[in-house]
């Protein structure tokens, strides 16, 4: 209902909304779609990384992506509702030990998965950006 | 002679790296190069990020050489830092200066401590803040006496804080880092310590830069310098670009405007710096 009348006001202010908004960033790596092939991408890097695919080592890989599309998505802007009543970044993290350095390992990974599906440079550190402060819901605990 | 030695081993700790590598828990290029004095920073500036990829569970040990080519003088420059659990840097620096106009070269050794008091460049709310201290002494002290100066060694202390914003400009990493220094040394201490016209011994030095990619980086620095032997030393700029291709290596090139160096105007030439980190 929201976004109809949304809708009525760009119509009404002839365009106005077309030249303001910048499309998220949600939008800019392609939708759902983009997020479900960079997801993957990284699912397989971490896949095929010694160092820090012993933290997966039990995870459902299904749900995992689930949840991460999501909160990708929810990153990103996009038009998700988090209606996801997970486990919040300190549950699933406690217990996990993950240090500063397989964090960062995993950023690496991540950036790896980015360039894999060609998004571009601003981007990633656009997405990074977002990213970087749920680092202290993540490590060390 | 020694060149080829420092050239020498250089090239040996290069091909080295790969087999000794054992630290890489900072995201690529975080820890910033080698600067002149041997401590984790920029070219001319120390910054508040230690030397080296160590995290908070790693040690790191990094070697790097650099030269300063400008008008009248030239300076080599080789040394080692050891990174402590990301807390404490510790380094060791020795210069080579070169004067050929009087077919003189001036030594100094430099041994340095960085402690990371708060932060991180990229996670912390605030800037990363660090305290350092460089201690400089030079092997001969004939040229420093010469000019005025007081002391033949003396003790730098600095405080640092840096920042790296992620997409901050159209997307691109900004980085900015700015010190402050107690400082009686002049032109680095080559010319001695304090003077007749030793004046406000705190001095402000500021970096920043651009990422254009994840390994380069463009960016200027600044330096300002104390005129204790009113021989019109003046305050140091450069623009640089560095390439940290991978976690082993780090390559900066850049031009310098270092103004007027011991009664010589228009210092302005070129800089190279190779770090290697294991």
């Amino acid at each position: 209902m929201k976004l109809i009348a949304v809708g009525f006001l760009c119509v009404g202010i002839l365009m106005g909304c077309a030249n303001k908004a910048p499309p998220t960033l949600y939008y800019q790596i392609g939708g759902n779609a983009g997020i479900e092939k960079l997801i993957d991408s990284f699912i397989n890097q971490i896949g095929n990384d010694e160092q820090v695919f012993h933290y997966f080592e039990h995870t459902n890989i299904a749900h995992f992506r689930q949840g991460f599309i999501l909160h990708m998505c929810m990153l990103t802007d996009g038009p998700c509702k988090y209606s996801y009543a997970g486990d919040s970044m300190v549950d699933i993290h406690t217990g996990m030990n993950i240090t500063e350095k397989d964090f960062n390992h995993v950023v690496d990974l991540l950036v790896n998965a980015m360039n894999e599906q060609n998004i571009p440079h601003p981007i990633q550190n656009k997405i990074l950006s977002k990213m970087a402060p749920l680092r202290g819901d993540i490590i060390n605990i | 002679m020694v060149k080829i030695k420092y050239l020498f081993v250089s090239v040996l700790l290069l091909v080295s790296l790969p087999t000794f590598a054992n630290s890489s828990g900072k995201l690529l290029a975080t820890p910033g190069v080698s600067q002149v004095e041997g401590s984790g920073g920029g070219g001319i500036v120390p910054w508040a990020q230690l030397a080296g990829y160590a995290s908070e569970d790693e040690f790191s040990v990094n070697g790097f050489c650099s030269r300063a080519d400008v008008s009248d003088y030239a300076l080599n420059v080789c040394g080692a830092q050891l990174n402590l659990f990301n807390r404490v840097e510790l380094s060791y620096a020795k210069q080579e200066f070169d004067v050929p106009a009087l077919n003189t070269e001036i030594e100094q050794s430099i041994t340095s401590a960085k402690i990371r008091l708060y932060g991180d460049i990229v996670y912390s709310q605030w800037p990363q803040l660090s305290l350092g201290i460089q201690h400089k002494s030079l092997d001969d002290g004939t040229v420093a006496k010469l000019v005025g100066a007081e002391d033949t060694s003396g003790t730098d202390y600095y405080l640092a804080a840096s920042k790296l914003h992620l997409g901050a400009f159209a997307g691109y990493n900004w980085f900015w880092n700015v010190t402050t220094r107690y400082s009686e040394a002049n032109e680095l201490g080559l010319l001695g310590y304090g003077g007749g016209n030793a004046d406000s011994a705190f001095l402000f030095e500021g970096s920043t830069a651009v990422f254009l990619s994840r390994e380069l980086a463009i960016g200027i620095e600044y330096r300002q310098k104390a005129n204790n032997l009113n021989l019109g030393e003046q305050d140091w700029k450069d623009v640089f670009v560095a390439w940290m291709p991978n976690k082993n290596v780090s390559v900066t090139a850049a031009y310098l405007d270092l103004g007027r160096i011991a009664g010589a105007d228009d210092q302005t030439g070129w800089y190279l710096s190779v770090t290697g980190y294991w």
